[in-house]
């Protein structure tokens, strides 16, 4: 029972992080009907930035609290720049081009931010320096029982914070409701008086600023940053982004958290249910099921419109 | 719609001139490898892998070019194939079939995984079934890599090793011999093979193009739903594209591992899935040359770039500042973003989609 929990707690960590990725394909999705193959990476150069903070400041005896708020404050903005900028050249001009071209063009944004962050981090894994003490609460009576680290409390209400402002954002705001028109009908809204260019180029913006705040808790989380780290959590928050209903902002989130916890209860239980056969290392594998599941049983997803085959 | 003409059958042209062309190319494509055998035997490896690459990119130009469905995993069924052959053909299980058996098999696995993999996918909308291929080559990869325990299947990371050149009876195409007094290595023949399966996948892809199917996947391609309003079976022909081009893969992956003599996962990563998009999207989506000269240049520009980038940034710099990888990889990225942005219908384009692409520009 205590290993249930434990696997639960860790589960919703992940799926948190897991979440706020999938809030930056949603988004994207939501208003253009793209999918933004590069927010993985932008995830990643905000996790790269935040280390080179970090290991710079480490030395200095500042809080450690403060050291990794300096490095989130200065990733924010590099990953905010890296999306604007991936919108205005790679997206814009091809906004009334065929889907597969938007398409490859994000693969190869994505190739290049890889590459260019390979040559300015190195190809190594990079250690996160841990500056933060890991300490754990046990939630149970017993000595050796599930526990919580104060690193797993953080993310989880850092997240749960984040999305809560996204959807006051979203639902309560004057650009909420630009951006809530824009999606609906591009030409419409125009007439409106709504800049679409600016607020398709905001969304862009503001799912980068989380991604990189996600990037900053998973490089604290695993203790590593490395440039390829993006393309997997892409790909796997992509899939919440899914499970939940792509385009809707309470699905990704919703699917999130259900990823994290499938994985987490996966890769624990995996061996013991199939004697052996296939152990954690398949993790991976998860998050890929159950987007194929997903997919045959219901495309919309959990919270999603239908989405249909429109071409 | 104009009617569709084929450069090849046009009749204004001299065919005198005509044959007389493919007579040159002929005799320069039988002479290449002797003539690159000069400079040293690895070019003709690296000329080898190239064909392969032409092979695979015409394999995926099906699925991307004719059908319009962007399949992000394609190396997978190039990895099926090569695992088929070298799991029915080296010491692994003590199996060695003869590669006239184990290419149709190669082929018609990576068919069977394709359509598990289309059939769920290809009812939906295009972004999916990129997502899915995407995940789909990582899942194959993380298998290959773990499936060695507890029954040893794919031996993990480590690979196959010593798998069965092509072989006729005695004639090992593995071996040197001396044939009228020429030097045959092995290279030099497995790339006449090559040649001649590749003359047969461009021939397929012609008489495809201008197949009732071709011009099927060209009507989904260009309207999902007016071709379906037209009678089409688009689910079905989606479906059919799809197995098309992993078999295809399947059968490169089968002669890749022949060729190579060793596998392992490592030659089977996102990367190259991207390298042979990038080389269909270069030449040129739809037009069979287009790939070809886009997947040539591609495959060759790296090796002469190996060659040519150290020793450049050492007289430049004194140091290597990139690595030939490095610049490698940005080119690829950068021939993806560039192409779509100023040539979408590649640098040789095919007619049909420069149209295509033309009006959905001036379409506001």
């Amino acid at each position: 029972m205590d290993i249930f929990l434990q696997q639960i707690i860790n589960g919703l960590t992940l799926g948190s992080v897991y979440a706020v990725v999938a809030l930056g394909y949603t988004m994207v999705y939501g208003i253009i009907q793209l999918i933004n193959f590069a927010h993985g990476e932008v995830v990643m150069i905000g996790a790269m930035v935040a280390f080179s903070v970090i290991t710079a400041l480490a030395g200095t005896g500042l809080p450690p609290v403060l050291i990794l708020l300096i490095g989130v404050l200065v990733a924010i903005p590099v990953c905010m720049a890296v999306g604007y900028t991936m919108e205005r050249i790679a997206y814009r001009p091809l906004r009334r081009a065929p889907r597969l071209a938007p398409l490859i063009t994000a693969i190869g944004i994505s190739i290049i931010l890889q590459h260019v962050a390979m040559i300015i981090w190195s190809r190594n894994n990079l250690p996160f320096p841990q500056i933060i003490q890991v300490i754990p609460y046990h939630i149970t009576p017993s000595e050796d029982g599930a526990t919580i680290t104060n690193v797993q409390i953080a993310i989880i209400s850092i997240s749960v914070l984040m999305m809560a402002g996204l959807l006051f954002l979203v639902h309560r705001t004057k650009l909420g409701i630009a951006m809530r028109a824009t999606s609906q009908n591009q030409q419409v809204a125009g007439l409106m008086g709504i800049d679409i260019n600016r607020i398709i180029a905001l969304t862009f913006v503001i799912g980068a600023g989380l991604g990189a705040v996600a990037g900053v808790m998973n490089g604290t989380y695993y203790g590593i940053a490395h440039y390829q780290m993006g393309f997997v959590l892409g790909l796997k928050a992509f899939s919440a982004a899914v499970l939940g209903g792509i385009g809707n902002l309470g699905g990704a989130m919703l699917g999130g958290v259900l990823l994290g916890l499938i994985e987490a209860l996966g890769a624990g239980y995996v061996g013991d249910l199939t004697g052996g056969v296939f152990g954690s290392n398949y993790q991976d594998v998860f998050a890929f099921l159950v987007l194929i599941a997903v997919l045959v049983f219901r495309p919309s997803g959990l919270l999603g419109e239908r989405v249909g085959d429109r071409a | 719609m104009s009617a569709h003409v084929n450069p090849l059958i046009d009749t204004k042209r001299n065919p005198k001139m005509i044959w007389g062309g493919v007579a040159l190319i002929a005799v320069v494509l039988v002479a290449l490898p002797f003539a690159l055998a000069s400079i040293g035997t690895a070019w003709v490896r690296i000329t080898n892998l190239a064909i392969l690459f032409v092979f695979l990119s015409l394999g995926l130009n099906i699925v991307v070019g004719f059908a319009g469905l962007l399949d992000l995993g394609y190396i997978a069924f190039y990895a099926v194939g090569a695992y088929t052959y070298a799991l029915l053909a080296s010491p692994q299980f003590g199996i060695h079939l003869p590669f006239w058996v184990i290419l149709p098999i190669g082929a018609s696995v990576a068919c069977l995984f394709g359509v598990l993999l289309g059939a769920p996918t290809l009812k939906l909308r295009g972004d999916y079934l990129a997502i899915v291929t995407l995940g789909f080559g990582e899942i194959i990869r993380i298998f290959l890599n773990n499936l060695y325990q507890p029954i040893n299947i794919t031996n993990g990371p480590q690979g196959i090793v010593t798998i069965d050149p092509f072989r006729i009876g005695s004639f090992d195409l593995a071996k040197n011999e001396t044939i009228l007094g020429l030097n045959f290595s092995g290279p030099i023949k497995y790339y006449y093979v090559l040649l001649i399966f590749l003359l047969v996948v461009i021939v397929i892809n012609m008489r495809l193009q201008n197949s009732r199917i071709g011009r099927a996947w060209e009507a989904i391609r260009e309207d999902e739903i007016a071709a379906r309003a037209m009678g089409i079976n688009t689910r079905n022909m989606k479906l059919l594209a799809f197995a098309m081009g992993a078999s295809f893969g399947g059968i490169a992956g089968g002669m890749f591992s022949a060729m190579q003599g060793f596998i392992s996962p490592e030659s089977f990563v996102l990367v190259e899935s991207i390298m042979v998009l990038s080389m269909v999207v270069l030449g040129g989506m739809g037009n069979i040359f287009g790939v070809v000269v886009g997947a040539l240049l591609l495959s060759f520009v790296p090796e002469i770039l190996r060659y040519t980038v150290q020793p450049v940034q050492e007289a430049l710099f004194g140091k290597m500042i990139l690595e030939p990888e490095v610049i490698r990889m940005l080119l690829f990225g950068l021939a993806l973003v560039l192409m779509m942005l100023y040539r979408p219908a590649g640098i040789l384009p095919s007619a049909v989609r420069k149209r295509e692409l033309a009006k959905a520009r001036n379409e506001e």
